[in-house]
């Protein structure tokens, strides 16, 4: 792998349950429990996982918009998990976020050329005439026409108003986007403009994508590597193309089986997995995924599995097989 | 053609429209198509293509104003939905035709248990003691495979989880046993892993009860998976109906072929990394300001003069393959 951008070690973070008149600590959430990962310079790492499984709350926390309970965040080898709100400001200008929303996350009294030339402002790195070539730049860039820059965003469709958010994440030429469900909301046919736009930006600036979503078949497009998540951990980690071909987590496996395959001569829909995700305010002891796995063994109830390498770059926290979970199993 | 009294639904020439400051602007014009005994048909279409207020206008639920149909037929088992008034509507809604929506949460009452509801819908329509629709309750959670089904119809819906939500329902809609079960969006609110439980847990009970099932959504994968015909929709009108193999081997309408072509697939053998999508181009038009040909021509690749000034007809391409595009004949050549 080349260089690392950006550096996560055993991150947590537990937010308090408060209960009663007094708001006692009743339990923890385990929104994200000991999760690390690293992400070269312009590699796009896929974070899949279901609702609650902790995706998002790793993508804030990687931006310090939560804040870890502990753990590491390096960036270009710069440890930014303790840094002050004064210390972090030049390194916010390299990390940027695109929301899933692009209805909630514009400011419905703001131009789109304002909103876009915004952090540019902020940073004070371009003002008056030159801000606005900046921003025109940036609207080109994303496949809008200048001209647009004066509407308001109820001007705009889905698609266009997510590209506003992507022109403005551009801005501060950042060296990572976190991409939090960027195209969950849109079309099928617009989803389509979003994603080849993300991949076209990132060939022309080489920055790197964490991208989060819950559906594979866009992770699995996007992606370079990609790693899954269930309950607050990573459960598999490899590169795109070994990770969907050798599942090896049982988690995985039932993950890949239960989209629905766009062709209707392919084998029929067959759940591999019984019932719900756990809560995570009392996640279930020793691997997680015990309760509905159909290969659990005694020890998975007691034994929290570790992510170990089962082969070259390809991690697994599974029991089975001597920690390598269960290779090239999808009946 | 199939015998006409296999048909449980049959409709014809729908036309729901809604007044708006904006202007009319005509949600769903001109649909027709019908529903066999145990069949499944799955409306296909993306946000504003007219899919849910078709549903809507089956149930005869459309908020009115500003909504209201304005045309058509819609005959239920041999009776025309729309000549009915509204008591007679309410006898037949959610007892011989009856629907789940996108949201449980939702359509789901909050204050009332669970099994409640169920014996609550039951009783509207049959005039049977409590404590037999109650039986009736707990039998319809064990059939949708709620654990425990006893205890879960004692509780409230905050206290299931979105999955179980959603069986719950599916319950409440088929505890008068219809002939005709409306599904909108039944799994787009739910993760992967319980939307592959949900969906063949509907299968499952529409092959068991033999009710004929309408799906509407906008994930070609869950038709591919679970339908017999499509019907695929853009701008309030059906651009394309065919059996689900014959739609997917050869699609006719420029239209679906680029939605086919725009979805990414779950790799089972290596795509190349980061391949482009093929992207349908511009954005689903404005229903008030609809063009006067076909609808789809601005962003179609194929669009000729004609396109713009005439609507181009259904016509049949064997097999009950039907398609509204002048150009259908070369649509396979040029993709």
């Amino acid at each position: 792998m080349t260089a690392a951008l950006l550096e996560v070690t055993d991150l947590k973070k537990h937010y308090p349950v408060r209960a009663g008149v007094l708001r006692r600590q009743v339990g923890t959430v385990h929104a994200v429990d000991g999760v690390s990962f690293a992400l070269g310079i312009g590699e796009t790492l896929g974070l899949v996982g279901e609702s609650g499984c902790g995706k998002s709350t790793v993508a804030r926390s990687v931006l310090r918009l939560v804040e870890p309970t502990s753990g590491q965040i390096r960036l270009d080898g710069e440890d930014i998990t303790h840094l002050s709100k004064t210390a972090l400001r030049p390194h916010r200008r390299s990390m940027q976020i695109v929301f899933q929303d692009p209805f909630a996350s514009l400011n419905p009294r703001m131009t789109a050329g304002d909103i876009v030339g915004e952090p540019l402002a902020v940073h004070g790195l371009a003002s008056g005439k030159e801000l606005e070539t900046r921003v025109a730049r940036l609207f080109e860039q994303v496949g809008l026409r200048p001209d647009q820059m004066r509407n308001f965003p109820h001007q705009f469709s889905g698609g266009q108003r997510q590209r506003i958010c992507i022109a403005r994440a551009l801005a501060l030429e950042p060296r990572l986007i976190v991409c939090d469900e960027p195209v969950s909301a849109l079309d099928v046919s617009i989803q389509a403009q979003v994603i080849n736009l993300l991949i076209d930006l990132q060939r022309q600036h080489g920055f790197s994508y964490l991208f989060i979503a819950h559906d594979l078949a866009v992770v699995a497009h996007i992606s370079h590597r990609v790693a899954v998540m269930y309950l607050g951990r990573i459960v598999e980690i490899a590169d795109k193309d070994e990770l969907f071909r050798n599942p090896r987590h049982p988690y995985t496996q039932a993950l890949l089986a239960s989209v629905p395959i766009a062709n209707p001569l392919a084998k029929k829909l067959a759940p591999l997995v019984d019932g719900d995700v756990p809560s995570p305010v009392n996640p279930p002891s020793g691997c997680a995924f015990h309760t509905r796995c159909r290969f659990a063994m005694e020890r998975c109830k007691t034994e929290r599995p570790a992510l170990v390498e089962a082969n070259d770059g390809h991690r697994v926290a599974c029991l089975l097989n001597e920690g390598t979970g269960r290779p090239n199993a999808i009946p | 053609m199939a015998d006409k009294s296999d048909l449980v639904l049959d409709v014809k020439n729908l036309k729901t429209v809604f007044f708006t400051n904006s202007g009319l602007f005509k949600a769903v014009d001109d649909l027709s198509f019908s529903v066999k005994r145990g069949e499944t048909l799955a409306i296909v279409g993306e946000s504003g293509c007219g899919k849910s207020v078709t549903a809507l206008s089956l149930m005869r639920l459309v908020p009115d104003p500003p909504g209201r149909i304005v045309g058509g037929s819609v005959s239920l088992e041999g009776t025309d939905l729309l000549a009915l008034d509204e008591a007679q509507m309410r006898a037949v809604r959610g007892n011989r035709i009856s629907m789940i929506f996108q949201e449980p949460m939702t359509s789901l009452n909050p204050v009332m248990r669970i099994g409640d509801q169920i014996v609550e819908a039951v009783r509207l329509h049959r005039n049977i003691p409590a404590k037999e629709a109650r039986d009736i309750a707990v039998e319809m959670l064990r059939l949708v495979r709620i654990p425990e089904p006893a205890r879960r119809a004692r509780e409230y819906p905050h206290q299931l989880s979105g999955g179980m939500r959603q069986r719950a329902m599916i319950a409440m809609a088929l505890a008068c046993r219809p002939a005709l079960l409306i599904a909108d969006e039944p799994t787009t609110a739910l993760d992967v892993t319980i939307q592959a439980q949900i969906l063949a847990l509907i299968l499952d009970l529409q092959k068991e009860l033999g009710t004929g099932l309408v799906l509407i959504t906008h994930d070609l994968g869950v038709v591919a998976q679970t339908a017999q015909r499509v019907i695929v929709m853009y701008a309030g009108r059906k651009v394309e109906e065919a059996s689900v193999e014959a739609l997917f081997a050869s699609p006719k309408h420029p239209y679906t072929r680029g939605l086919m072509a725009s979805i990414p697939a779950v790799p089972a053998s290596g795509v190349p990394a980061q391949a482009r999508l093929n992207e349908i181009p511009g954005t689903v038009p404005s229903l008030v300001r609809l063009p006067k040909g076909c609808a789809f021509a601005p962003r179609c690749k194929l669009a000729i003069k004609r396109c713009e000034a005439e609507y181009p007809p259904l016509a049949d391409w064997g097999g009950g393959h039907l398609a509204a595009c002048w150009r259908a004949e070369e649509v396979a050549e040029v993709a």
